[in-house]
């Protein structure tokens, strides 16, 4: 695997939440390839979701976390950025454009269903009221809801089903074009079907865009991922093509989880 | 049996306390309307307090709370967003919360006094700021908790979904979670001018009252709380009517603001 196919790359990296001495990952390397589904699964507590939060450097909503090691950027100039030594919050929200996030429940924001995908655009800069009208338009039947919510845009995004919430949720970080969208279980607070229709939508969205995803649920992993990384207790256990990992993993680890003797 | 009978035992002295407690607004409001309504006529709107009417009692008492909210509600709004949202787990903030807290349970009088020594001694006498000022003072640590809690509510997802899409924190805060918090903050705010409405003791020795309809709040201003006050103690049977009926008058207002809070809370949900 060349350094053309990766988007981002963690290395050696270490991550200790305020006021604990004890780090909560250690020394993880894991590539992310372009364009490709990369699952995260391990048992509750494993850092996955800690790991995935560390891409966009949500965590430093909080003060106290510290980080070593690096998690590199590659930017589409070809240039490297370690995401981990930003400091100034015009570079988060650089960042923050360019790997977006999605979050277990759906958080829509208390506006009409149109705010809501306008709200990043309108964050990053855009004035041009046609140009945001096309994106919107764009973003939300690239989240498969345009139909749903054509008719009823400036209706509050409050008043949609759980499933419509959280398509709402991809749209709007869709909109803004991120390179990389995080997905922190995107479907545990869903039923069956709306499950169904996030998972579908997040195969077609890699054709845009690459994505990391959390999840507990081992079949989702298996059903979408192209690569799998399986944590445990802070380390990275294995790594590999989801295939591999999942039909003939090299970990004992590995396999005990996969087939369910614990987690 | 013996868990059943306790069980009526408790059912019926809550009951009975409860009916106790009610009994006692009931009297209150029933008195109150008897008097205050046979007393109350048409004309008392129309005509100053020198003329046997609460026209000028009502613009002043209305004059001055609107006045004080418009210095305690941002006050008191940017000080809760201050710790909820950028103090939050600091020294600093948790002693503010504490003082502020301390400030909401403080006797109104004791802020009178306060007022009295910096706002109307100074100043040779007592005046229509002094009443506004102290009117504040008492409305800004109920709006710092209120503001403070109803954004305590709004779910932490939120802020970080704002911050994910790359905003920034005084974006986030006040395009997304004041707004979602704007029902609560809203109610709050209705909640402490209907509390503020309805206060005697810090206008007392500040603002004191004024017979004559006055916009001058250089002087002493008329307000319809101590004119209550007043009118009750007078010996005359016209005077202590009109407080009657001025004090009919007030429930009305104060009951119809807490309403509006409600059907605010209610309207959003």
């Amino acid at each position: 695997m060349s350094k053309k196919d990766l988007v981002m790359e963690v290395k050696d990296f270490s991550f200790t939440y305020a006021g604990v001495d004890k780090p909560s990952l250690n020394k993880i390397n894991l590539p992310i390839e372009k364009n490709k589904i990369t699952a995260m699964i391990g048992p509750s507590g494993c850092g996955k979701s800690t790991l995935l939060r560390a891409m966009n450097r949500i965590h430093d909503l909080y003060t106290g976390n510290r980080y070593e090691g690096e998690i590199n950027l590659y930017k589409e100039d070809d240039s490297i950025q370690n995401i981990l030594k930003l400091k100034k919050e015009n570079d988060f929200i650089q960042l923050r454009q360019e790997v977006g996030m999605i979050f277990p429940k759906p958080t829509p924001f208390p506006m009409s269903i149109f705010d809501n995908v306008a709200y990043g655009l309108k964050l990053s800069g855009l004035k041009d009221k046609a140009e945001i009208e096309h994106r919107v338009e764009t973003a939300l039947k690239g989240a498969s809801i345009w139909n749903e919510t054509k008719d009823r845009l400036k209706k509050s995004a409050l008043g949609l089903s759980g499933g419509q919430q959280q398509r709402i949720c991809i749209a709007r970080a869709v909109a803004l074009k991120p390179r990389v969208l995080l997905f922190d279980e995107p479907t545990s607070a869903l039923d069956p079907i709306s499950t169904g229709a996030i998972e579908e939508l997040i195969s077609e969205l890699k054709k845009e865009l690459s994505i990391v995803i959390v999840t507990h649920n081992m079949q989702q992993a298996s059903r979408l991922s192209d690569s799998t990384a399986f944590m445990y207790l802070g380390d990275l256990i294995e790594y590999d093509k989801t295939d591999t990992i999942f039909l003939n993993p090299s970990e004992k680890l590995t396999e005990d989880y996969i087939t369910g003797r614990f987690g | 049996m013996n868990r059943l009978l306790l069980n009526k035992l408790i059912l019926i002295l809550s009951t009975l306390s409860a009916v106790i407690g009610i009994s006692f607004l009931f009297w209150i409001l029933i008195t109150l309307s008897y008097k205050g309504i046979s007393a109350l006529s048409f004309s008392i709107f129309t005509h100053d307090l020198v003329e046997g009417g609460i026209r000028n009692l009502l613009v002043g008492q209305f004059t001055m709370a609107i006045l004080a909210s418009l210095i305690a509600v941002p006050i008191g709004m940017m000080a809760g967003i201050y710790l909820r949202e950028y103090g939050h787990g600091t020294k600093l903030a948790s002693i503010i919360r504490n003082l502020s807290d301390v400030m909401m349970s403080a006797p109104s009088i004791v802020i009178g006094v306060f007022v009295f020594a910096l706002f109307v001694a100074p100043f040779g006498g007592y005046n229509g700021w002094a009443g506004v000022i102290a009117l504040a003072i008492m409305m800004i640590p109920i709006i710092i908790s209120t503001t403070d809690n109803m954004l305590a509510l709004v779910p932490q997802e939120l802020r970080e979904a704002g911050m994910a899409l790359g905003g920034s924190k005084h974006k986030i805060v006040l395009q997304i979670v004041v707004r979602a918090a704007k029902v609560g903050i809203t109610t709050g705010i209705l909640l402490s001018f209907a509390r503020i409405i309805g206060e005697t003791a810090p206008l007392l020795f500040t603002s004191a009252n004024n017979q004559f309809f006055s916009m001058d709040l250089t002087e002493q201003f008329p307000s319809l709380t101590v004119s209550i006050y007043n009118l009750a103690t007078y010996p005359d049977e016209s005077s202590r009517d009109l407080a009657w009926s001025a004090a009919f008058v007030l429930t009305v207002i104060v009951l119809c603001i807490n309403l509006l809070g409600r059907f605010v809370i209610r309207n959003k949900k």
